[in-house]
C-alpha cells in the first residue's frame, strides 16, 4: 500500500469513525432545524421544555440501557419497571416524599440485582432472564393495583412538586436527567467501573484474563438499569399524580431504540452516552413534530422512528463494514 | 444399588428432563386440573383453551424456526397487526384477495426482515426491531385508527367454525405444526436451517447458501405472523390494529424457550415448542379459574422460563 492510499484510508476511517458517533447528532440538528422552519409553534421556549420534560423519563430508562447494552446484554424488564415504578411510589407517597422516592428505587433495584445475578453467575442468557424479569415486574405491578384496577393518587404534595415544578424555567425531572446524564458520562469516562464495561463488551473472555471482575460489572449494570426504571417510573407518578398502570407500556424497545439509533453497537463495547442522548431527544422531537401537524395520525410517529432506525442502523452497518475494509 | 447405576440414573434425569421436561410440566397441569378445577374437563373449556392457544402456536412455529438459526423476530405482533388493517379494506374484493394480500403483507416484511439480517448484516433483533417500532404504527394509519366489524361468513368460519366438531382454527394450527415439523426433519431446507444455526461460518464455507436461507426463514416466520393475524380478525370477528398481536413476541419467544428450544441456535424443538404455548396457556387459565388474576399467573410465568432455561442450561455444560 502506498503512502497516498494509507493516508487516505485514514482519512476515510476518521470520517466514518466521527459519522458513526455524531451521526445521531447531526441528524438531530438537522431535523430541528427542519421543525424551527415548518413549524411556527416549534419555535417557543415552552414548546422545547415540553419536549425536554417528556423525554426525561425515556432519558433515564435508556442511561441504563446504554450501560447494559455496552456489557454486550439486553434488558427487557425496564418497560415493567417504569410501570411498576410509578404504582409504587404513588402507593407509598402516602408515607410522605422519602417514601415515595425509595420505596421504588428499592423494588426496582432489587429485581435488577436479581437480574445481574442470574445473568453474571448462572450464563443465562441476559434476553431469557430479563424477559422474566418483564413478566414478574408486571405481575407485581398487577398484584399490587389488584389487576389494575386500583390507581393510587400521589398523596404527597413534596413528591408531587418534583414532577411538576420548575427551576430556571425547566422542570425538576430535565435538571435530574441531566445530572444523571453527566454522572452516567463521568462514571463511563473516567472510572474503572466504565472500563470494565467496555472491557467487556468487547471481549468478555480478554476481560476475564486481564482481571476485570466481570461479574460484578454485569451485577451493577442490571442494578443501574432497573434503579433508572424504577426513578423514571416515579417521576412520572410525580408529574401525573398518579400510578398508571397502562400495560405493555413498551419503554424497553424504546429506550433499546434510542440508545441503537445514538450508535451503540448492540454487541456491546462501543457507544457512548453522548449518542444516546442525542438518540432520545430525536424520537422525542419526532414525536412533538408529529403534535405539531394537528390533522396527522400520531401513529405516523411509530412509523417515522422505525424508519429512522432502520436508516441508522443500516448507514451505520455499512460504514463499520467501510472501515474495516479501509 | 451400586454407585454406578445411581450415577447412570442422574444422568438420565439431567438429559431427559430438559428434553421432555415441558411435556411432563403440561401433563401434571392437566392432572391437577382435571382433579381439582370444576368443568375443566367439558368440552367447551377446552376448545375455549385450544381456540385461545392456536395464534399463539401458529406465531410461535415461526419463531422457532428463526431462533433455531440463531435469531429472533420482534416484528411478529406488527405483522399481525397489518395483516389484521388490510383485510377489512379487500374483504370487499372477496376473502381470497383479502388474505391473499394480508400474506403478501407478510412476505413483504419478511423480506425486509430477511434481507437486513442475511445481506445487509444486522443483528436480527435491531432487524426486527424497526418493524415492531413502525409497524404497528403503519398498521393503524391505514385503518385510519378504526376497530371494523368483520361480516364475512368465509373468513368468520376460519375463526370460528368447526370441523368434524373441532374449531377449523385448531386444525388450521395443527396442520401448520405438522408442516413445520416435517420441513425442518425431512427436508434439504430443514436441515439447512439447523447447519446455518449451528455454524454460520462452517455453513456458509461448505458452500451452504446461507443467505438463500435466512432470508427464507424470516419470510416464513412472517407469513405464519400474518395467518395468526387474519385467523385472530376471523375470531374476534373485527378488526382492531391496535391491538391485535400486541406483545405476542413475548409469548411466542416464551413458548419457544420453555419448549427447550436453545436462542443459541441449531436446535429446533417443534413439539416442545407446542407444548411451552399450552403450558403457559394452562398456567393462565388455572390461576383464573382459582380466582387468581393475571398477576399471579405472570409471576408464576416468569418462573417457568427461568427454571426452563436453567435447566436446559445445566445440560448444555454437562
Amino acid at each position: 500500500m502506498s503512502a497516498t492510499d494509507t493516508a487516505r484510508s485514514e482519512r476515510t476511517d476518521r470520517i466514518v469513525g466521527v459519522v458513526q458517533r455524531q451521526g445521531a447528532f447531526a441528524v438531530l440538528v438537522t431535523v430541528v432545524v427542519f421543525a424551527l422552519a415548518v413549524f411556527p409553534d416549534f419555535r417557543s421556549l415552552d414548546n422545547a421544555g415540553t419536549i425536554l420534560v417528556a423525554a426525561a423519563p425515556p432519558m433515564l430508562i435508556a442511561l441504563g440501557m446504554t450501560f447494559v447494552i455496552l456489557t454486550g446484554g439486553i434488558d427487557l424488564s425496564v418497560g415493567s419497571l417504569y410501570v411498576l415504578g410509578g404504582v409504587l411510589a404513588a402507593w407509598a407517597s402516602r408515607y410522605g416524599l422519602v417514601a415515595a422516592v425509595l420505596v421504588p428505587l428499592a423494588v426496582c433495584a432489587t429485581i435488577g440485582l436479581v437480574n445481574g445475578l442470574l445473568i453474571a453467575y448462572t450464563r443465562m442468557a441476559p434476553f431469557i432472564v430479563t424477559l422474566a424479569a418483564l413478566l414478574g415486574a408486571r405481575g407485581l405491578m398487577r398484584a399490587l393495583s389488584d389487576e389494575g384496577s386500583t390507581t393510587y393518587v400521589v398523596q404527597s404534595d413534596a413528591f408531587g412538586t418534583l414532577g411538576t415544578g420548575s427551576l430556571l424555567g425547566l422542570g425538576y425531572q430535565v435538571w435530574l436527567a441531566v445530572v444523571l446524564v453527566l454522572i452516567g458520562m463521568l462514571v463511563l469516562a473516567r472510572t474503572g467501573f466504565g472500563q470494565s464495561v467496555y472491557a467487556i463488551g468487547g471481549s468478555e473472555d480478554a476481560s476475564a484474563l486481564m482481571g476485570v471482575g466481570v461479574r460484578r460489572t454485569k451485577v451493577w449494570v442490571y442494578v443501574l438499569s432497573g434503579l433508572l426504571a424504577g426513578l423514571a417510573g416515579a417521576i412520572n407518578a410525580a408529574k401525573l399524580g398518579s400510578g398508571v398502570t397502562v400495560l405493555g407500556a413498551g419503554m424497553e424497545l424504546d429506550a433499546i431504540a434510542a440508545v441503537v439509533i445514538g450508535g451503540t453497537l448492540l454487541t456491546g463495547g462501543a457507544g457512548s452516552i453522548a449518542g444516546t442522548v442525542a438518540g432520545v431527544l430525536l424520537l422525542g422531537v419526532i414525536q412533538n413534530m408529529i403534535n405539531q401537524v394537528g390533522d396527522l395520525n400520531s401513529n405516523w410517529q411509530q412509523v417515522i422512528s422505525g424508519v429512522f432506525l432502520a436508516v441508522v442502523v443500516v448507514v451505520q452497518t455499512v460504514l463499520d463494514r467501510l472501515r474495516r475494509a479501509s | 444399588m451400586t454407585t454406578s447405576t445411581l450415577s447412570a440414573r442422574r444422568t438420565d434425569v439431567r438429559s431427559w428432563l430438559p428434553e421432555y421436561g415441558v411435556y411432563l410440566a403440561v401433563g401434571l397441569l392437566v392432572l391437577y386440573n382435571v382433579f381439582f378445577t370444576p368443568y375443566f374437563l367439558t368440552l367447551s373449556n377446552l376448545r375455549i383453551q385450544l381456540i385461545q392457544v392456536a395464534p399463539i402456536v401458529i406465531v410461535a412455529l415461526g419463531m422457532a424456526l428463526v431462533i433455531g438459526t440463531e435469531g429472533i423476530d420482534l416484528s411478529v405482533g406488527s405483522v399481525m397487526a397489518l395483516a389484521a388493517a388490510l383485510i377489512p379494506l379487500y374483504l370487499g374484493y372477496g376473502v381470497v384477495a383479502a388474505i391473499g394480500v394480508s400474506l403478501a403483507a407478510g412476505i413483504a416484511v419478511g423480506l425486509i426482515n430477511g434481507v437486513l439480517v442475511a445481506r445487509v448484516g444486522l443483528q436480527p433483533i435491531v432487524a426486527t426491531l424497526a418493524v415492531f417500532v413502525g409497524g404497528r404504527g403503519l398498521a393503524v394509519v391505514i385503518s385510519d385508527g378504526q376497530l371494523k366489524d368483520i361480516r364475512n361468513p368465509e373468513l368468520l368460519y376460519l375463526g370460528s367454525g368447526d370441523l368434524l366438531g373441532i374449531p377449523v382454527l385448531v386444525w388450521i394450527a395443527a396442520v401448520l405444526v405438522a408442516i413445520v415439523a416435517f420441513v425442518l426433519r425431512r427436508t434439504v431446507f430443514g436441515r439447512r436451517l439447523l447447519a446455518v444455526g449451528g455454524n454460520r461460518r462452517a455453513t456458509e464455507l461448505a458452500g451452504l447458501p446461507v443467505k438463500r436461507v435466512l432470508i427464507t426463514v424470516y419470510v416464513v416466520c412472517a407469513v405464519l405472523a400474518s395467518i395468526a393475524g387474519l385467523l385472530s380478525v376471523a375470531r374476534i370477528q373485527s378488526s382492531d390494529a391496535s391491538a391485535v398481536g400486541l406483545l405476542i413476541e413475548l409469548s411466542a419467544i416464551t413458548a419457544v424457550v420453555v419448549g427447550g428450544t436453545p436462542l443459541t441456535g441449531g436446535k429446533v424443538r417443534i413439539l416442545g415448542t407446542v407444548a411451552g404455548a399450552l403450558l403457559m396457556q394452562l398456567v393462565i387459565a388455572t390461576m383464573i379459574k382459582h380466582d387468581l388474576g393475571p398477576s399471579t399467573a405472570e409471576m408464576a410465568q416468569a418462573v417457568i422460563i427461568l427454571v426452563a432455561v436453567y435447566v436446559a442450561r445445566e445440560r448444555k455444560t454437562r
